[in-house]
C-alpha cells in the first residue's frame, strides 16, 4: 500500500499573533513552528499501517511553511497559500513521486487558517472519496471502515475501498511522539525539493484573497466580584444572575 | 432566477438557525434554497419568512444518508442547471466537508466559516477569524464564479425584520453515480443536546474540575438554562471529559449568546476559542486568571460553592 501523509507546519498553539504593519499577514520571524496538531495523528496512521500491511510505503508531503530537512517531498512555496493551490501542490507533488496513492492521510484541519478545505479539494482532484474528522480506522484488506465524527459526539460509519483520503481527528490514535524527521531518517529516505512551478501551481489558482490582518478588538472591563468570602456568595450570585437578565439579556 | 443559493439542512423539522441567519442577512438578493432528502414542511415557513425565493428540494435513493460524493454531485448539477453564482451554507459537519468538494467540482474558490461578510448579490466580501480567532482578515474571491462561502453559526444572529421570500417548494430526483465512501450506520451521542458549535449557552469546566464525575455540577447547571458543557484542553487532556467536549484552538471554536467559564484559568488557545461568545462569566478562585480580563461577569471563588448556588438562582428566575 502506498500511503502519502500531507504535513503543514503552523505557528504553536501558545504564540501571540502579531499582525504585519501593513495588514498583508502576520509576522513570522519570531514564531516557534510546530507540526499541525493533527498532522500528528495522520502520521501515527500511516505508520501503524506500515507496520500492519507488509510492502508498505509512506511517503511525507509538505508545501510551503519554513524551510526545514524533513525527509519525504517538499514543495517550496509562501506561507499563505490559499487552500486551492496548496490541494493543487500536492496533487502536483504525489504525481512528481511516481507512485500512484492507494490512502492518503491528513490532519482534519490546520490550526493556522482553519480552512478545512485541502484534504476535500485534493480528493476530488484525484477522483477518490474522502472521509474526514476520522476517530476510527480499520483496514480489513483494503476495505476501509472509518468513523466520522459529527455534531454532538454521533459517529458516521463509513466503508470505502482504497483509493481514499482519509482527514484524521484528536483520538484517532496516540501518536508515539518520535519526531517526524527522526523516523524518516531513520529509513534513510531521500529528500526531493520542488517549486510551486515544478508541482504545476501558478498564481491564475490563487482563488482566495486576505488582506487587513488584524487583531480582534479588545472587550472593554468587565465587572469582577469577590466570592471568596462564603457571606458574600448568596449575594454575589443573586447579583449576577441579575445582571445576565436585565443588563447582558441573555437569560 | 437568483444568482444566489442557500443550502440548508434541518433541525427536529425546522431549518437550521444558521441557514436562517445567513437568509436575513442577504435582505434583497431573493436567494434560492437547496435542500437534499426529507424535507419537513414546517421548514418552508421559516425559510420563505428570511426570504428564500425558491426552495429546491434533491431526492434520490443514494441521497438518504449524508455522503460528500452524492451530495457534492447532486448539488453540483442544481447549480450548473440554474447558473449559480454565490452558493452558501452554514459551517456545519456537512457544510464543512461538502463544500470544499463542492468547490474542486467546479475548480472555484471557498471561503470557510466567515464570522461576518457583506453580499449584494453579485461582490462578497467575508470577516474570518484565523489562528482560532487569535487575529481576523478580510477576505475575497479572485477567480471566477461559482464561489463558495461557509458561515459560523451563531456568529450573524438572526435578523429582526426580515424581508419574506415567495418560498415556492420543488422536489426533482438527483441522478447521482457510483459512491465510493458510503455510511453504514450511524451512532448516535447520547447527548441530545445542541453540538457546542451550535449552542445558544455553553457551561465550560477546566482542570479545576478534579474529576469527570464533578461534571455533574456542570451538567445540572446545564439542564437549568437548555445549555451544552464544554471542557478546556486542560480537562480533555487529564481524561475529565471528551475530545468533542474541547472548547478551544485544538478543539472547537464557539460563539454562543453566553459562555460560563467554571475553573479555567484560560490559557491562550482556550481564549482564541471562545472570546466572540457574546457574553463571558468566568468563575474561578485565583483573582489574576486570564480569564478575567475576557470575562464580562466575574467570580472570584470556588466553583464547587459558586456553580450550585448559580444553578439554584436560575431556577427560581426561570420558574423550573
Amino acid at each position: 500500500m502506498n500511503i502519502f501523509v500531507c504535513v503543514k507546519q503552523v505557528p504553536d498553539t501558545e504564540t501571540k499573533i502579531v499582525p504585519r504593519a501593513d495588514g498583508t499577514f502576520i509576522e513570522t520571524s519570531s514564531i516557534k513552528w510546530i507540526m499541525n496538531p493533527y498532522d500528528e495523528f495522520a502520521v501515527e496512521q500511516a505508520l501503524l499501517l506500515k507496520a500492519a500491511v507488509t510492502g508498505s510505503t509512506v511517503t511525507v508531503l509538505r508545501v510551503g511553511g519554513v524551510k526545514g530537512a524533513d525527509e519525504g517531498i517538499l514543495v517550496e512555496g509562501d506561507d499563505n497559500l490559499d487552500s486551492f493551490s496548496t490541494a493543487k501542490a500536492l496533487k502536483g507533488a504525489i504525481e512528481k513521486s511516481g507512485k500512484s496513492a492507494d490512502l492518503i492521510l491528513t490532519g482534519k484541519q490546520a490550526i493556522d487558517d482553519d480552512c478545512l478545505q485541502v484534504p476535500q479539494i485534493l480528493a476530488q482532484m484525484l477522483s477518490m472519496p474522502s472521509v474526514s474528522v476520522v476517530v476510527g480506522f480499520e483496514n480489513n484488506g483494503g476495505k476501509l471502515m472509518l468513523k466520522r465524527e459529527i455534531e454532538g459526539g454521533s459517529l458516521e460509519v463509513y466503508e470505502a475501498s482504497t483509493p481514499c483520503l482519509v482527514a484524521c481527528n484528536k483520538g484517532l490514535n496516540t501518536p508515539r511522539y518520535a519526531s517526524l524527521p527522526g523516523i524518516m531518517k531513520a529509513k534513510k529516505k531521500p529528500l526531493q525539493q520542488f517549486s510551486l512551478a515544478d508541482v504545476g501551481v501558478t498564481d491564475a489558482d490563487r482563488k482566495v484573497k486576505y488582506s487587513q490582518f488584524q487583531l480582534p478588538p479588545e472587550k472593554p472591563a468587565g465587572k469582577k466580584f469577590d466570592a471568596m468570602d462564603d457571606a458574600k456568595l448568596n449575594s454575589v450570585v443573586s447579583e449576577v444572575v441579575g445582571l445576565l437578565r436585565n443588563e447582558a439579556k441573555v437569560i | 432566477m437568483s444568482k444566489t443559493l442557500v443550502f440548508t439542512e434541518f433541525s427536529k423539522d425546522h431549518a437550521k438557525s444558521v441557514t436562517l441567519e445567513i437568509l436575513g442577512k442577504m435582505k434583497g438578493v431573493k436567494p434560492d434554497v437547496v435542500a437534499i432528502g426529507d424535507f419537513p414542511t414546517s421548514a418552508k415557513e421559516d425559510l420563505a419568512k428570511y426570504g428564500a425565493e425558491n426552495i429546491h428540494v434533491l431526492k434520490g435513493d443514494a441521497l438518504k444518508n449524508y455522503s460528500p460524493e452524492g451530495y457534492a454531485q447532486a448539488i453540483h448539477d442544481l447549480i450548473k442547471a440554474n447558473g449559480y453564482e454565490y452558493i452558501f451554507a452554514g459551517s456545519t459537519s456537512i457544510g464543512k466537508d461538502l463544500f470544499p468538494r463542492l468547490s474542486s467540482m467546479f475548480n472555484s474558490g471557498m471561503i470557510s466559516e466567515v464570522t461576518n461578510f457583506s453580499y449584494d448579490g453579485s461582490t462578497f466580501s467575508g470577516t474570518r477569524p484565523l489562528f482560532a480567532g487569535k487575529c481576523l482578515a478580510k477576505v475575497e474571491f479572485t477567480g471566477a464564479a461559482p464561489h463558495f462561502i461557509t458561515v459560523r453559526p451563531n456568529a450573524l444572529g438572526l435578523d429582526a425584520s426580515p424581508t419574506a421570500g415567495a418560498g415556492n417548494v420543488s422536489e426533482a430526483n438527483a441522478s447521482v453515480s457510483e459512491i465510493k465512501a458510503l455510511i453504514k450506520e450511524i451512532v448516535k451521542g447520547t447527548s441530545e443536546k445542541l453540538d457546542l458549535t451550535e449552542a445558544n449557552i455553553i457551561v465550560s469546566g477546566g482542570r479545576a474540575m478534579k474529576n469527570s464525575e464533578n461534571f455533574s455540577i456542570l451538567n445540572q447547571l446545564a439542564d437549568v438554562l437548555g445549555a451544552t458543557v464544554g471542557a478546556s484542553r486542560a480537562a480533555v487532556d487529564a481524561g475529565y471529559a471528551p475530545h468533542n467536549m474541547q472548547v478551544g484552538q485544538t478543539g472547537k471554536t464557539v460563539s454562543p449568546s453566553l459562555y460560563i467559564a467554571c475553573g479555567i484559568s484560560g490559557a491562550i488557545q482556550h481564549l482564541a476559542g471562545m472570546r466572540t461568545s457574546k457574553v463571558i462569566v468566568a468563575i474561578n478562585t485565583d483573582p489574576d486568571a486570564p480569564i478575567f480580563t475576557k470575562a464580562d461577569y466575574g467570580i472570584v471563588g470556588d466553583l464547587f460553592k459558586v456553580v450550585p448556588i448559580l444553578t439554584q438562582e436560575f431556577k427560581n428566575l426561570l420558574g423550573k
